[in-house]
């Protein structure tokens, strides 16, 4: 038979490339009875895919993992992956599908402040279970939700008396114009005047401002002992560059919250400008612990090529997984209520990141942070703090007396 | 007095900044009447060019100054055969296919590259002014700023080919008549332009960093100098650029960025109020 080839059926070939283009990754297959649904909700595509890929590969990882040790309930766990695209209509019209449609028994996912609180009120309404795995402002207070990364109680606390122990009283901060930027420079400046320094000035910058010429001029001429750098995304890297041009890289050090939070920062900039910034996080891919050693082994082993960049957010995200299935196991059952009330025991669970518990009062993590030091893309670490509390987070949220409290709280230190 | 010197250098710094990422869209949209969309994707295509080449080892000189322009030009030319000659005097519809460009340069770019790639560091260190130190790539770009403004300003006023160009935005059809194909000089002009713009991408890199998405960054900016400097290239660009730059920056100085962003917008609200035609529609109209 011969074959046509028609303007019209390259064109309908076209439709159906393009229509199978714009489906989601791993979506059709009716759900079996003998399979538990996780659903992952990271941007894949858009300006932050750089975190939500290594996110979504380590879920995967962990599934794999659960599976290979038998699945859970005698039954297989599987991933249902949807690409929101860095998009807050496709983040509410996925996490809608993952309870309704997919029926997930859990929904790993958000990166952004605005994707969680644009999934976690639909998630607590069709009463899913959510884990948010990403360092954030602080302040969620929700029954439904497990929140493991760290809020800056946890890591500005320990890095503003360490660098200030290092360097001197004199703080100047910059900041991200947006509730992160902040609320996180509200709490250095409260925990530099307790450990009886000052903050001689706090800028915010817009997410898209560049240039910061003038804002160097200024701290040149406040001559502060250090730098805070809540500086957040890719507009704001220039600062980092252009502090190195400007000779400041070995006059005045930089300590940040935020700088290689994902690692992306550590890609784009060459090692002279990023070498010697403190940071704090949960989680840094050198801690020298076995269990550490042994994880960051398996994410070789399993992904040898495109290997994630590991970072707070996807061992957080593994670690979600872990504690889930644990408590899947401990209940013997997939119902929310009791996989709630086992997280809520008070169990401490032995991760790559430390030691981490889940806080009864605010479902947020009390876990280890660490300080490092940054030299040639590897993080050297100076210092461990165990079990801190997410006192930010405590101080307006109690699960035990409001444990239907469905809200995020900006938290004001005014 | 070290720091007024600073500010000086700053206030110029911005100046220099606006007309670096105007030039090639004011040559474009300014006198092809072109609304190009797609003009912040050159900028991150001439940055890419300079991150990559460097990459392979190319001189970093070599890769800002000469390949980032010259492969940008040959990519706009491409692009004016595909798409933009089709559509001369159709703003709405350059308007959308330059959208879409954009958006596919954007996709494009993060899908071989990824959207993390490592940066160049700055050439030259700081120099002291006193307590202060600042970059003498910050010199370097003012200097480039200049180069940028006299060149256009000499080839249009003093060579030939200027003059052709400047005729054929005029009036195509007479141009025809006296023997010139018009053709050649769109093809030439919107290459050029594309130049300007990968020169300005490459220029930036280094300060800026490059990631696919940098080109959203530039463009409002770059829109707002053209528009609020009207039709003539060279006096538009320099007094547009040279009003918003300064008084945006000297309230970055006083306040901080947002404020000096607003300001900026405000200042050009105001100017087009005044002069909707832009700076060089009611003032300087000789000019080019």
């Amino acid at each position: 038979m011969k074959r046509e080839i028609s303007r019209r059926s390259i064109l309908k070939g076209a439709a159906a490339v393009g229509a199978a283009g714009s489906l989601p990754m791993i979506p059709f297959a009716a759900q079996a009875a003998d399979e538990i649904i996780v659903g992952g909700l990271h941007d894949l595509s858009g300006f932050i895919d750089f975190a939500g890929i290594p996110m979504n590969q380590i879920m995967l990882m962990a599934i794999e993992e659960i599976n290979a040790k038998g699945g859970l309930l005698g039954k297989k766990v599987k991933g249902v992956v949807y690409d929101p695209q860095t998009n807050m209509s496709l983040y509410s019209q996925y996490a809608t599908q993952l309870a309704l449609k997919d029926k997930a028994a859990v929904v790993m996912g958000g990166i952004t402040s605005a994707s969680r609180e644009t999934i976690r009120p639909i998630l607590h309404r069709y009463k899913t279970l959510y884990f948010y795995n990403t360092l954030y402002e602080g302040g969620v207070c929700d029954r439904n939700e497990i929140s493991l990364g760290t809020t800056p109680a946890q890591t500005v606390e320990k890095l503003v008396p360490y660098t200030m122990g290092l360097w001197g009283k004199k703080v100047y901060t910059i900041a991200a114009d947006y509730n992160y930027g902040q609320i996180t420079a509200a709490w250095v400046k409260r925990y530099v005047e307790q450990n009886g320094g000052e903050v001689v000035s706090t800028d915010f910058f817009p997410l898209d401002v560049t240039n910061f010429g003038p804002t160097i001029s200024k701290i040149q001429g406040a001559k502060p002992d250090m730098v805070m750098s809540v500086l957040v995304g890719t507009g704001h890297l220039g600062f980092y560059n252009q502090w190195a041009a400007a000779g400041m890289k070995n006059e005045i050090p930089i300590a940040s919250t935020t700088f290689g939070a994902a690692g992306a920062e550590l890609e784009i900039l060459k090692p002279e400008v990023a070498n010697g910034i403190i940071t704090s996080y949960g989680y840094y891919p050198s801690i020298d612990s076995p269990a550490n050693k042994a994880w960051v082994a398996q994410v070789n082993k399993r992904y040898p090529e495109k290997t994630p960049l590991l970072s707070e957010l996807s061992a957080f995200t593994w670690e979600g997984m872990m504690i889930w299935a644990d408590a899947v196991r401990t209940a013997g059952s997939l119902d929310r209520m009791k996989l709630i009330e086992v997280m809520e025991s008070g169990k401490t669970y032995d991760m790559p990141s430390g030691q981490c518990a889940i806080d009864p009062l605010t479902h947020h993590a009390i876990r280890d942070v660490y300080i490092a030091d940054l030299k040639d893309k590897t993080y050297i670490i100076k210092k461990k703090f165990s079990q801190v509390q997410p006192a930010d987070t405590q101080m307006v949220c109690n699960l035990k007396e409001t444990p239907n409290a469905n809200k995020h709280y900006e938290i004001s230190l005014e | 007095m070290d720091f007024s010197l600073v500010v000086a250098i700053e206030l110029l710094r911005e100046v220099a900044g606006l007309i670096l990422i105007a030039t090639g869209l004011a040559i474009i949209f300014g006198m092809m009447r072109v609304i190009n969309i797609a003009h912040g994707e050159f900028m991150m295509l001439g940055g890419y060019t300079v991150v990559l080449t460097t990459k392979m080892g190319v001189n970093i000189w070599v890769a800002i100054l000469i390949l980032a322009p010259l492969a940008v030009g040959v990519f706009g030319i491409v692009v004016e055969r595909l798409i933009i000659r089709h559509l001369y005097g159709r703003i709405i519809d350059s308007l959308l296919a330059t959208w879409g460009l954009s958006l596919f340069l954007i996709g494009f770019v993060t899908v071989v590259f990824g959207n993390t790639v490592e940066g160049v560091s700055t050439p030259f260190s700081g120099f002291a002014i006193g307590q202060y130190s600042v970059a003498i790539y910050t010199f370097f770009l003012i200097f480039a700023a200049v180069a940028f403004m006299s060149s256009v300003y000499f080839t249009l006023r003093y060579t030939q080919a200027g003059l052709i160009a400047r005729a054929t935005m005029q009036n195509p059809d007479m141009v025809e008549c006296l023997g010139v194909n018009s053709k050649i000089v769109y093809m030439t002009t919107f290459g050029i332009g594309a130049a300007f713009a990968g020169l300005a991408g490459g220029l930036l890199a280094p300060i800026s960093g490059v990631v696919p998405g940098m080109g959203a960054l530039l463009i409002g900016k770059a829109f707002i100098t053209v528009v609020t400097g009207g039709a003539a290239v060279v006096a538009g660009t320099l007094s547009s650029a040279g009003i918003l730059g300064t008084i945006s920056q000297a309230v970055t100085f006083a306040t901080g960025p947002v404020f000096g962003d607003a300001t900026l917008l405000f200042v050009a609200l105001i100017l087009l109020r005044i002069l909707p035609q832009g700076i060089t529609g009611r003032i300087f109209t000789r000019s080019v």
